[in-house]
């Protein structure tokens, strides 16, 4: 039998730190490299692991894929992700991906399931640092037909039927028992990714990444990119950061004053 | 949707500083875009040669007039109606006056007719329920398909919920469904009345720039918002006190709906293991300390002030990954978003990751010794000083004054 684990990673900025140029007053982004979104690596190294304890199953073939859509150049990562003891990854690109939502995202990662084939578990990070929205992730799991467990902590126990999840919630944690398949989204407090070895190191080096586009997914480009996206950016502008800081250096019963006068004068509002 | 550089291209470079999605490259003299492109227009605006052009598809017209209303997803913990629930209604009700629409709540819990009322003065139109049973807890995949049910029969044109972790969950799954669109972790909500659309605004690029982003050609337009963006104000009783009043269409009984899902998840346990229950997001007051406060024990400093002012402990990354206080405290872009009144930062530098989880607080207050930290670009008062000189003597006014 034959058991998936499919990781789902996306090539950020290395900063997400952004500036206005002084001449156009037009955001800038700084000349920064792109990395693995910090998050994925914590899925990766959880794909890695759950095939790991999959191992003395008899007879169950294990695989861990780690696919990415994005740009040619994002195969970087999925050899950085084949480091990190990914067996193998795939690159999911093509023209008419530019400009997909979360949504039009998601129907190209869920295809990508389909291709793939004998998908038990699909890990992501809890958010992207670009994005932040956190939404592809149920999005993949609701075009699949699969439940979908977010903010995971801990995979307690899982076999090829169940797995026993340990969410967090908003002041508790939940253990959850689900059936499989499963999309599930990991917490950077899930483990510590390992450093990656020599010998994968030369297998990411040598590993020959496939690149599936609409054909080999076989979607229509309509449902993908810009057009098959629901929702659309209108305008991008710098946060107003409060430039009117009012500042006291010296003083300490003046400063305490004003501090007294902020939090008092304000509270009656 | 294309977008095309013209032959008066001179390779200036402008629109490459400008492009936050490196889709631009210059290639023998003349910008060449590439597919990471997507069509934001930053590039457009940027050309001073106006040789850049976006043109678009043609724009069909498409008949939404079967949606109508504001639907709010009303979550329940402990019995209570989150207040992000409650201020989202307050806003839906604003946005409802300038598309001349309703508000309608989508509610499901156990002993879910106990809600109504307070529902109903927070000017509810309509209420759209299901009871889930007494003592039972309805389970996420459960709640994904009952919601999406109500939604496709009452067909609101604006749906949105609190981006709370329930909430963001939730809100993808039933925008997939229904395949619209949907907009995370909204800071902003506005109406081009015209149009009927929602304009959604939201912190992006680790809360460095905002985007304004719509739903142009699907309904309903979904939202999750941040809790604690809008002001939870206090509430004119509706003065209804029979909610038959409202008439036979203020309620919609969807419980049937529950009694044949079958779902794939199963609850074993609920545990709350953390060192303490917190949730920042319940407070208004937030006292938060960072690499200046030097030591687990000064953090009883700052606790003794977030107490007088009924507030709770925040902490940077820095605090945290010194083991001077649990990872549930930590605010910033690894942890909590928190949007209090008012924010006292202690001894915290201001790394942009922290930035990222605090500067849409109402007020900020920041203690600290270096007059040059970031952390004083984003708040109101800045205090140049030590904090274990200032927080001491503020405790002591506080006090003198209160008694």
């Amino acid at each position: 039998m034959k058991f998936k684990i499919m990781v789902c990673i996306k090539q950020v900025p290395s900063s997400t730190e952004i500036k206005i140029d002084p001449v156009t007053n037009t955001l800038m982004r700084e000349g920064a490299e792109n990395i693995i979104n910090p998050f994925d690596v914590y899925a990766i190294e959880e794909g890695v692991r759950i095939r790991e304890r999959l191992a003395d199953i008899p007879e169950l073939e294990t695989e861990t894929v780690a696919v990415t859509m994005g740009p040619p150049q994002s195969e970087k990562i999925l050899r950085e992700a084949i480091s990190l003891g990914a067996d193998k990854a795939v690159l999911l690109s093509d023209r008419s991906f530019a400009g997909s939502d979360t949504l039009a995202t998601s129907r190209v990662l869920s295809a990508a399931a389909k291709k793939i084939s004998d998908v038990k578990i699909i890990i992501c990070g809890k958010q992207s640092m670009d994005g932040d929205t956190g939404q592809v992730g149920p999005e993949v799991a609701q075009l699949l037909g699969f439940p979908f467990i977010g903010y995971v902590s801990e995979v307690r126990s899982l076999d090829n039927k169940k797995i026993l999840l340990k969410q967090l919630k908003e002041k508790k944690y939940d253990i959850i028992e689900a059936q499989l398949p499963v999309v599930i989204s990991v917490l950077k407090e899930i483990n510590n990714p390992r450093i990656p070895g020599l010998k994968n190191m030369m297998k990411a080096k040598n590993a020959s990444i496939e690149t599936w586009g609409i054909k080999e997914l076989m979607i229509d480009a309509s449902k993908v990119g810009l057009d098959g996206s629901a929702t659309r950016v209108v305008k991008i502008f710098k946060h107003e950061i409060n430039s009117n800081t009012k500042m006291i250096s010296s003083d300490l019963k003046a400063q305490i004053d004003e501090i007294y006068k902020e939090i008092f004068t304000y509270d009656k509002n | 949707m294309e977008i095309k550089v013209k032959e008066n291209c001179t390779g200036c470079g402008l629109c490459l500083k400008v492009c936050l999605y490196e889709a631009i490259k210059i290639v023998n003299k003349r910008a060449v875009i590439n597919e990471n492109c997507i069509f934001c227009g930053a590039c457009v605006d940027a050309c001073r040669f106006r040789s850049i052009a976006i043109t678009g598809p043609e724009t069909k017209k498409y008949d939404f007039s079967d949606y109508k209303g504001i639907g709010v997803f009303i979550e329940i913990s402990d019995g209570h109606i989150n207040d992000s629930s409650l201020e989202l209604m307050i806003k839906a009700k604003e946005l409802a006056k300038e598309l001349k629409t309703q508000v309608y709540a989508f509610i499901a819990a156990a002993g879910v007719n106990s809600y109504f009322q307070e529902l109903c003065d927070y000017s509810a139109d309509r209420i759209i329920y299901a009871e889930t049973g007494e003592g039972k807890e309805i389970n996420e995949d459960a709640l994904k398909e009952l919601l999406t049910s109500m939604i496709s029969t009452i067909k609101p044109e604006i749906f949105i919920a609190g981006a709370t972790s329930l909430g963001r969950s939730l809100m993808p799954a039933i925008a997939c469904s229904l395949e619209t669109g949907l907009t995370a972790d909204c800071t902003e909500l506005s109406i081009d009345a015209d149009e009927r659309i929602l304009l959604q605004t939201r912190p992006t690029f680790g809360g460095n720039i905002l985007a304004t982003i719509i739903t142009q050609n699907c309904r309903p337009q979904m939202a999750t918002v941040r809790p604690h963006v809008f002001k939870k104000n206090r509430i004119e009783k509706s003065g209804i006190k029979d909610l038959k009043e409202k008439g036979r269409h203020f309620l919609s009984d969807f419980s049937d709906i529950l009694k044949n899902l079958k779902t794939k998840l199963k609850l074993d346990e609920s545990m709350e293991d953390f060192q303490e229950k917190i949730n920042l997001n319940d407070f208004d007051v937030i006292v938060s300390g960072g690499r200046g406060v030097g030591g687990e024990k000064n953090f009883a400093l700052l606790k003794e002030l977030a107490d007088i002012l009924g507030g709770a402990i925040g902490a940077s990354r820095a605090a945290v990954d010194s083991e001077w206080i649990s990872y549930p405290h930590q605010i910033g872009q690894t942890g909590k978003t928190v949007n209090p009144k008012l924010y006292i930062a202690c001894g915290i530098s201001g790394a942009v990751q922290h930035l990222a989880g605090m500067q849409t607080a109402d007020r900020i207050i920041a203690i600290n010794k270096d007059p040059d930290a970031p952390i004083f670009k984003v708040a109101d008062l800045g205090i140049v000083g030590d904090i274990f000189e200032v927080i001491p003597a503020l405790v002591k006014k506080i006090k003198e004054e209160k008694s």
